[in-house]
């Protein structure tokens, strides 16, 4: 899951991350206010979308008045921001972040991790930041700083020592740095994060060391210890289709082709789609309904499907294990006499009580192919559909 | 032959009187896995589907010798349980929940570290060795009835995948020493490496299907063990090339980030191993009977 820039940093702030004044706003008089109550010289107004690459895309800008910030404010609420992380659809921009403005001497990137290969939280760290952090990673490693945090007793002194140097902080700067760090971590672990970052973390001229930006990502199967965190969900941000899935308990992500597919598992939903695509056919989600779908998931399933509007015709591929194929045959016969399914669909039926399963269907007096493999019924769907 | 498990393996379920424990409990029975203890904190004492009830792993292990233990405990207290497994030294802990918090498993691994025992997933389908067509050892909650004893070892990251190969290997008429299911969890126990060298290592086994999936650099890191160590052939496959990246598809660890563990990636490095790689999970049975000459 993920949260708002202004969410995090008010997370951020309790761990002791320091962060600039700002008030999240959804009207443009509220800018205003928020302008006034700030009293600085100078504010930043920022949409807030589950989205990097903001700024580019013309999303953050500096206003110097309560007038301008509110003219700002009406050229962005409403409106869709694309960035190169929001797809080509963008997102609306619903809510606005009014920040007190900084005085920036120095950027840097500084991100903690849950790191696969190391088995446990891992910090990142680099002096040069602002730029594109993939970039640099490819083309500079060595300006990139990585340290294993142990799971347990997380970061230790040493280790932020290490990180202040080589992020080029000194004296009471790295104090800070240190302070930060350890606060970044500790929220981290605390809140069972997949990803904090500050990027840029700032030396601003007054020589404060503070988060410009922040973004945290949770791991979603810790959420149920974090009724806090999971509170901060905003729907707004997501494929309405996805938290529709969410509900019935079906794992649901919307893609850009025409072929809808109903899987059971994970890696064998994404080989269909993969399948689906060396056929010359192009699947319009992934869609996992599970170890032990019932009639009325698989009915649900269905009604998702064609919820999207490019879905020219439906592929079914179903391993039976501990589900039974007579059972998904039963359901997919009640979900397309209730959906009217007017598209073409072809269903792949394998494992426990196949026959039957395959009897239903045919018996079903539904317009509908089978196949016995993956391949067959990839062929078939893509040929429906021309 | 096989690896890991066999006919005479003793197990225990931790978590046996819940209701998923329970259900995979008696088609484990049903298969003729000696699964000889159950494991419910305060059940102790009781006899379910005569098998004996304890409140503690350690009681069970000492009153059963049973040396493997499958975990179908909730979530939540899910790094518990395997914790409780690795103090009792047991030799293989299979756990089979999904839905561990990452933190958790983080633990777990720097718990285990200097430990005996060997832990197979969390969210995995298990391990799985048939013993003649209808029995063996089953830990796990892979439908049974599609397996046959054989020579063909497979070991993969994918639940349904893994059923998808071994249906076409038994069709094919070949058969499995053993399967195992390592999990999409990004931290896990067994990785492809130590599967690869159990199947290397054993008799029992000629060949080699390993089912893969994008997301971190597991698959490149085994191509590269593959080159030293394993001498038998390897049929491959890798789910998710069509997965756009950064999206979450269902295993936390089909994730594509940062550019690398990309299913073209993992494509080349197999190919690169010697690994016979396939287009499309429809012809892994087909190939391996190919490359097997049978």
């Amino acid at each position: 899951m993920n949260i708002h820039e202004y969410q995090a940093k008010q997370l951020l702030a309790k761990f002791g991350v320091p962060v600039s004044r700002g008030i999240a706003c959804t009207s443009t008089d509220e800018v205003g206010k928020a302008f006034a109550t700030l009293a600085e010289p100078l504010a930043v107004v920022k949409v807030q979308i589950h989205a990097g690459g903001r700024g580019k895309a013309g999303g953050v800008k500096l206003v110097r008045s309560a007038d301008e910030a509110k003219q700002v404010a009406a050229g962005l609420l409403g409106k869709t921001i694309v960035t190169h992380q929001t797809g080509p659809e963008g997102r609306v921009v619903k809510t606005l972040y009014v920040e007190a403005g900084s005085d920036i001497e120095r950027e840097m990137y500084l991100a903690v991790v849950m790191d696969r290969s190391a088995q446990a939280p891992v910090v990142i760290a680099a002096a040069e930041g602002g730029m594109d952090i993939e970039e640099l990673a490819a083309h500079k490693p060595e300006a990139i700083a990585r340290h294993r945090v142990h799971p347990v007793k997380g970061l230790q002194a040493f280790q932020a020592r290490a990180l202040c140097k080589h992020l080029g902080l000194s004296g009471e700067q790295a104090k800070a740095g240190a302070r930060l760090l350890g606060g970044l971590v500790k929220a981290f672990m605390e809140l069972d994060c997949s990803l904090a970052e500050i990027n840029p973390m700032i030396v601003t001229k007054q020589g404060e060391v503070k988060a410009l930006d922040a973004k945290m990502s949770f791991d979603d199967n810790a959420l149920f210890r974090h009724q806090d965190v999971a509170e901060l969900r905003d729907l707004n941000e997501e494929d309405p289709k996805e938290v529709e899935a969410k509900k019935f308990d079906l794992n649901y992500i919307a893609l850009h082709g025409n072929i809808g597919c109903m899987v059971n598992g994970a890696g064998l939903a994404m080989a269909t789609m993969d399948v689906i695509q060396l056929k010359g056919g192009a699947p319009a989600n992934f869609l996992d309904v599970g170890g032990g779908a019932n009639k009325q998931q698989v009915t649900n399933a269905f009604k998702i499907l064609l919820s999207d509007k490019n879905v020219k015709g439906i592929l079914v591929n179903i391993f039976g294990g501990i589900m039974k194929c007579d059972t998904i045959a039963e359901g997919v016969i009640a979900a397309a006499k209730e959906t009217r399914l007017n598209v073409p669909l072809v269903v792949r039926l394998e494992g426990t009580n196949v026959e039957l399963g395959r009897k239903l269907l045919q018996d079903s007096g539904l317009n509908l192919h089978t196949a016995t493999s993956l391949d067959e019924a990839a062929e078939k769907i893509v040929a429906a559909i021309r | 032959m096989s690896v890991l498990v066999d006919g005479n393996t003793k197990i225990l379920c931790q978590g046996f009187t819940g209701e998923a424990g329970m259900f995979h409990s008696k088609n484990s029975l049903a298969y003729g896995t000696r699964l000889v203890a159950g494991v419910t904190p305060g059940k102790g004492g009781q006899s379910i589907a005569g098998v004996p009830v304890f409140d503690t792993v350690r009681e069970a292990k000492q009153a059963t010798g049973a040396s493997v233990s499958m975990v179908y405990v909730p979530a939540a207290f899910t790094a518990d349980a395997i914790c409780e497994a690795v103090d009792a030294e047991l030799d293989l802990v299979v756990t089979i929940t999904e839905g561990i918090p990452v933190a958790d498993m983080a633990f777990v691994k720097d718990v285990m570290k200097g430990c005996r025992t060997r832990l197979i997933g969390p969210n995995c389908p298990g391990i799985i060795t048939p013993v003649t067509d209808t029995s063996g050892c089953k830990i796990g909650i892979m439908p049974a009835y599609i397996h046959r004893p054989g020579r063909v070892g497979i070991v993969s990251r994918s639940g349904t995948l893994t059923y998808e190969a071994v249906w076409q290997v038994t069709s094919a008429g070949m058969g499995q020493s053993t399967c195992i299911g390592i999990g999409g969890d990004p931290i896990k126990g067994l990785d492809f490496i130590e599967c690869l060298q159990l199947f290397q290592d054993d008799k029992g086994t000629d060949g080699i299907i390993m089912i893969g999936e994008i997301g971190g650099t597991a698959e490149e890191e085994a191509c590269e063990f593959l080159q030293s160590y394993v001498r038998k052939p390897v049929v491959g496959f890798i789910a998710g090339a069509t997965a756009p990246p950064g999206k979450r598809m269902g295993h936390a660890g089909a994730i594509i980030s940062g550019g690398k563990g990309t299913a073209q990636d993992k494509k080349a490095a197999m190919q690169k191993a010697g690994v016979h790689v396939c287009d499309t999970p429809s012809i892994l049975g087909s190939t391996m009977k190919k490359v097997l000459g049978r």
